[in-house]
């Protein structure tokens, strides 16, 4: 079977990773590659752990991945990364936004919020923990911060040739195009 | 031009395509966005919100037997309260197409349990379809809507969560006008006992001529890749299959799965070595081959449970472990939780106070009344059971003397309208010492904001009569029904106090629109915490607001989450939280 690429979107319900993977999934069919993608919908969503999942390559069949099978994760909270961390390849890359939402358990004191993830990530894996939300802010809108990560995701990818300003051109209104071309540059230059 | 479609919307897409003039449904996770996907078409059909599953069928049936091409959709519990239309529809045949859209939920992402609607199929005589993806979805509906029409039978469209929020490329082509068949008076539509016993021999021969076409039709296919293994399979297993089994590997992938076309599976069996059956859930496919005398794999290996994947299948068949990696750091469990401002937060948080009060919930957002820290819920069963069950458990306690126990029946206004109505008449009709509670939040909220009768307007875009729990209630004979803001804890709590003081029946209806509802101006502000004024005390953490949490051994408040509902300003003791715009 030819190759697929496996990108999994990970974070906390209502947190942007819809726009990014609509935007991916754009581009990698203006390229002409074959691409499925699925999410969670109904109860899971209200502020609970969400995942999207996007496949790329000449044939895909599967539209879902199992354990070890990601080529790519987006992490656009912390500790989700760590909880998917079981679906990437041993040799995978982690784009992992250094940003923490404190689940209910966590907030009420039953259970703490774990420590040294960022650390865990980087040994085990090709990692790129960025600050999004601060990037975003820096470039303009708070709230730009899931195309930062898209930025670096991009970057990660290694697909240069598609013309990735041109998919958020037709896909977002234009009152918000200039500050998200801003931070989708600096996302990509995060290092 | 390809469009990158979920498999709800694609299977939309095709009913259009397939000329579909009537469609029903009532929301429900994996199917809702079906029919969220109909009105873009409202030229050239009509669709609607039913109040429940059994109406929605009864509406497209009726549509069918009218003599156009109708569909009706529900998840995959929906076919429970619809089954017994769908059971007898199948002996009275159709007139135009009938397709019943099935979504099921294997793994339970938004469901109770993860029943396995083929059974249903087979059960009810009907004939069923099941795509494997976006483009299959929209294909397959017009030939679901075809092969009703020739084989005089309604057809089951079974998806699962996997085909139904999915996105692959589709194509699309044009519609086709199917002129509407012409409608008459016929006994056979009239299901008397005298009746049915003519329909059913009429109803076997058409299955066996739906299985006779099966073995030749177009939905079923074979990859002829190699002798040594065949793999059976269909619906999104075909996927995952495809990804897991060797090059090499023959299949036999059905498109139409029951009647199962038996001629066909012996003769794709007797060119394999070996032959697996790949279906997620039951041994649907697998009892009826075993029972052919066809040897093959199934359930011996592949799990009859939770959702199956590429890797899970190269485990179960071949024992091949994924190289993963274990962190030795685990994330802690992130459940879903109330929204920031929801309403029902206030009514749950009143509750959980008395240990005496008994719960009976239903299913809906306010099933998260039932997580800690509101944990304000004894049971959940199905769609109108909250007051039922309350009904039966205040008998229950009443028999035996435990009369400090006070009951309520919780649920919602679309579960009030879907089937609570029934459970409040038997309250009445039976003098139930329980009080029924409708959280009204003026939309079916869970699975994403879809108009009800309560609501004023249809799935159309519509204006239209709002049905008001509260005149029901009364109606019914519920002589003090309480309208109350949840968000005012005082007044919830007084609420609940004059409901259980009633002489004459009572009835609660907690009334505030839900906060994602987009038609109605919200009045959205922001609490704050004065650290100078804050004890710790940590009553704020238990009205379960992810809004609020504690750093630094004082509560905070999250500024992008909260909305300035105050609920938590309305419980701190020392008066820490205020609502600053």
């Amino acid at each position: 079977m030819s190759k697929v690429t496996s990108i999994l979107l990970v974070g906390v319900g209502g947190q942007g990773a819809i726009l990014v993977s609509k935007v991916l999934t754009q581009g990698l069919i203006e390229a002409g590659y074959d691409v499925k993608m699925s999410e969670v919908h109904g109860m899971s969503q209200r502020g609970g752990s969400v995942s999207t999942q996007v496949r790329f390559g000449e044939k895909v069949y599967s539209p879902i991945i199992g354990r070890g099978e990601a080529d790519i994760m987006v992490a656009f909270e912390k500790m989700e990364a760590v909880r998917y961390a079981e679906f990437l390849k041993p040799d995978a890359t982690v784009i992992v936004n250094d940003y923490e939402i404190v689940p209910m358990s966590v907030a009420t004191g039953e259970l703490a919020y774990p420590q040294g993830l960022t650390e865990e990530l980087k040994e085990n894996y090709n990692t790129l923990a960025i600050n999004a939300g601060q990037i975003a802010i820096e470039q303009g809108n708070a709230r730009s911060m899931n195309i930062v990560l898209f930025g670096a995701m991009v970057k990660a990818l290694k697909m240069d040739d598609i013309d990735w300003e041109g998919v958020l051109r037709k896909v977002l209104k234009p009152s918000i195009l200039e500050v998200n071309l801003k931070a989708f540059r600096a996302g990509y230059e995060a290092e | 031009m390809k469009h990158l479609l979920t498999g709800n919307e694609a299977a939309a897409r095709g009913a259009y395509e397939a000329g579909m003039m009537v469609g029903a449904a009532y929301p429900g996770t994996p199917s809702t966005e079906i029919f969220e996907n109909l009105p873009q078409y409202g030229d050239s059909l009509y669709c609607e919100w039913a109040p429940n599953e059994k109406v929605a069928t009864e509406v497209a049936y009726g549509a069918a037997l009218a003599g156009v091409r109708a569909m009706c959709a529900m998840k995959h519990v929906g076919v429970n309260v619809a089954a017994d239309p769908i059971f007898t529809a199948s002996y009275n045949g159709v007139n135009g197409g009938f397709v019943i859209v099935s979504a099921d939920d294997p793994s339970c992402h938004s469901s109770q349990n993860e029943q396995d609607n083929r059974h249903y199929a087979k059960a009810a005589k009907l004939i069923m379809i099941e795509p494997s993806d976006s483009q299959e979805c929209k294909d397959f509906m017009k030939e679901a809507f075809d092969i009703s029409e020739r084989f005089n039978l309604p057809v089951m469209f079974r998806v699962t969560t996997r085909v139904c929020h999915s996105k692959s490329l589709v194509e699309f082509s044009e519609r086709t006008e199917v002129p509407y068949k012409e409608y008459k008076r016929t006994i056979q539509n009239v299901a008397s006992p005298a009746q049915a016993l003519k329909n059913h021999p009429r109803l076997e021969q058409e299955l066996k001529d739906v299985e006779a076409w099966g073995n030749t039709c177009g939905l079923n296919k074979v990859e002829l890749n190699g002798t040594k293994i065949g793999v059976i399979t269909a619906s999104v297993a075909y996927q995952y299959a495809k990804e897991a089994f060797p090059e090499d590997t023959s299949f036999l992938k059905l498109g139409l799965t029951n009647p199962l076309p038996m001629d066909l599976i012996r003769d794709f069996a007797a060119k394999v070595e070996t032959l697996y059956v790949v279906e997620e859930l039951d041994p649907f496919m697998e009892e009826q081959i075993k029972a052919a005398g066809i040897p093959c794999i199934g359930k011996e290996k592949i799990s009859n449970m939770f959702e199956l994947n590429p890797e899970k299948l190269r485990a179960m068949v071949f024992g091949v472990e994924p190289d993963v990696k274990n962190l030795p750091v685990k994330a802690v469990p992130r459940p879903p939780a109330l929204c920031p401002g929801c309403p029902h937060r206030g009514f749950f948080h009143v509750m959980g106070k008395d240990k005496n009060f008994v719960i009976a919930g239903d299913i809906g957002c306010y099933t998260l009344g039932s997580s800690k820290p509101l944990a304000a819920m004894d049971s959940v069963v199905c769609m109108g059971g909250g007051f039922s069950l309350a009904m039966g458990m205040s008998k229950a306690f009443e028999l035996t003397g435990r009369t400090e126990k006070k009951v309520f029946g919780v649920l919602g206004d679309s579960t009030f309208f879907h089937s609570g109505m029934t459970g409040a008449l038997d309250i009445i009709y039976n003098m139930g010492n329980v009080i029924p509670v409708v959280l009204d939040n003026s939309i079916t909220g869970m699975t994403g904001q879809q108009d009800n009768p309560g609501s004023g307007e249809t799935l159309m875009g519509k204006p239209a009569p709002a049905v008001r729990p509260e005149n029901v209630l009364r109606s019914f004979g519920f002589e003090n029904v309480i309208i109350v803001d949840p968000q005012d804890l005082k007044a919830m709590k007084k609420a609940v106090d004059d409901a259980l003081a009633s002489e004459v029946p009572a009835a609660i209806i907690t009334r505030r629109p839900c906060l994602l509802l987009k038609k109605v101006k919200h009045d959205i502000g922001l609490c704050e915490v004065d650290p100078d004024k804050c004890r710790s005390c940590k009553m704020c953490l238990k009205v379960g607001c992810p809004a609020v949490f504690f750093k630094d051994g004082k509560a905070t408040i999250d500024k992008t989450l909260c909305v300035g509902c105050t609920v938590c300003a309305q419980v701190c003791p020392f008066g820490a939280i205020e609502r600053t715009r």
